[in-house]
């Protein structure tokens, strides 16, 4: 059986071991986050863990690294429009 | 003599050369050129490449105790504030937000409270805060903490973009900068100090200001003289970018106790802050272990987990980046600020520590005042800098 994780609500399927940013990278989606001030859009960059440019929302935890966390069954991703934890702010 | 170097030929020696582009050695030029002498900085690397690009930006008056520093410190900020932030625009990321020293038991809080009353004597201005009235500073604290002060003129910048904006300026003013030039011999006449020798060449001037941070020992020792200025490294981590989550300087009362301590092991206390970015700087460690750059995790880990138990809220906060450097440390931790009796022509602006950024306008504005034969606005004597010969 496929297995699969939802992104923003649509079914993305992936092969054992692959990453979320490459899973996505597959279906032909090419960015998932918008920036803080000008709400640009972002993806993968560096690929390889070090820019942080490619944070998703992952299970609710926001500023998680697509390049890193490896796709699980059922996972929910969330594309992170500004800054992840928007909800903290005082 | 006409100086000549590969790179750009004056018509005329400078008034004085300026050694290190960090900070210190930017604010001497900056005060210098505004004063109308004509000014050369020469830096081995890159600006603000050395201490003033792997601090935090702070300008501090409350982890200062009542001394000559703090009143250097208390003219910094001013100028700070009323003239260079003014001047040096938006892009400074200048903001005055204060800072808040906390206690984490009753102890430290009633030390805290002689601290801040010796303070506010010497003309700090600050407001003891009760525990109960800590989360309304700062609503996601720790909440068994005894009690705490509010520093409301405690502030920050930018500090690369602090370097890089006074530097335009002083050029702006005549000053010539020469990156990635070292300086490898001090020109002398008899005893005196007449200039610099870099290998692209001579540059004769009427003075010399070794602002070379921790590395200004060396450059002292090109004249012959024993300058104790020792690296103490740091560590800075860096949060992923959040909102508005903590709202000042926030440290524990530790720090003080950290930053005039002669240890030489580890030693650290939560120093946790936001920058315009969003991300959050966690520091603060000190160590002698010379310039090893090495990481070191158990110090990043310590660091981390001290300003978790600052900001519970922090736990779940991913760490971006960390990065480490060098604080220019004299035995006394007071600055070495002036002229040099055993190489007249030298001057050395060094020895800052941990404070440069904060300290650095004041420094200017002394060093320009000497270089000028003006009186200088604060008593040099307790910065002399051969006060450790022997």
């Amino acid at each position: 059986m496929t297995e699969s994780f939802s992104f923003d609500g649509t079914v993305v399927t992936f092969r054992p071991g692959q990453t979320i940013g490459a899973a996505l990278l597959a279906t032909g989606t090419r960015s998932w986050r918008t920036t803080r001030r000008k709400g640009r859009l972002r993806g993968l960059f560096c690929g390889i863990g070090v820019c942080f440019d490619c944070l998703l929302t992952v299970d609710g935890t926001p500023d998680q690294r697509a390049c890193m966390v490896e796709a699980r069954d059922g996972m929910e991703v969330r594309t992170q429009q500004g800054v992840g934890r928007a909800g903290l702010a005082t | 003599m006409l100086a000549t170097t590969a790179s750009d030929r004056p018509t005329r020696a400078p008034d004085v050369v300026v050694v290190g582009a960090g900070i210190v050695g930017t604010a001497c030029a900056f005060a210098a050129a505004r004063a109308g002498l004509s000014v050369v900085v020469v830096e081995g690397g890159a600006i603000a490449g050395g201490t003033s690009g792997a601090g935090e930006g702070n300008l501090l008056v409350s982890d200062k105790l009542p001394g000559p520093e703090l009143d250097l410190a208390l003219l910094s900020a001013r100028l700070w504030r009323d003239d260079l932030a003014p001047w040096l625009g938006p892009r400074l990321e200048y903001e005055a937000k204060g800072g808040l020293v906390v206690a984490p038991t009753s102890e430290a809080a009633a030390e805290l409270g002689e601290t801040t009353a010796a303070q506010r004597a010497a003309g700090v201005a600050v407001t003891d805060v009760a525990a109960a009235d800590l989360p309304t500073i700062e609503p996601y604290l720790a909440p068994d903490l005894a009690g705490g002060a509010h520093y409301p003129a405690d502030a920050q910048v930018q500090p690369i973009a602090a370097t890089a904006l006074l530097l335009r300026e002083a050029r702006t003013l005549g000053t010539r900068v020469l990156t990635g030039t070292r300086v490898t011999g001090l020109l002398r006449a008899g005893d005196r100090v007449t200039g610099a020798r870099t290998p692209s060449g001579d540059l004769p001037a009427g003075a010399v200001v070794n602002a070379a941070g921790p590395w200004s020992g060396e450059v002292a020792a090109l004249a012959g003289v024993d300058l104790p200025v020792r690296p103490r490294r740091g560590f800075v981590l860096v949060t992923a970018p959040l909102p508005h989550v903590v709202r000042h300087k926030v440290y524990t009362a530790a720090y003080v106790g950290d930053v005039v301590s002669d240890e030489a092991a580890l030693q650290s206390s939560a120093v946790v802050e936001g920058t315009p970015a969003g991300t959050l700087l966690i520091g603060a460690s000190r160590e002698r272990v010379g310039f090893d750059r090495t990481p070191a995790v158990p110090v990043l880990r310590r660091l981390a987990a001290q300003a978790v138990g600052l900001f519970p809220v922090l736990a779940a906060i991913p760490v971006l980046r960390t990065y480490l450097g060098f604080r220019p440390c004299s035995p006394d931790h007071l600055p070495l600020l002036g002229p040099d009796p055993r190489a007249p022509g030298l001057l050395h602006a060094t020895g800052h520590e941990g404070a440069g950024i904060g300290l650095a306008p004041a420094t200017g504005a002394l060093v320009a005042q000497l270089l000028t034969g003006e009186h200088p606005e604060l008593d040099l004597h307790p910065f002399r800098p051969e006060r450790f010969a022997a």
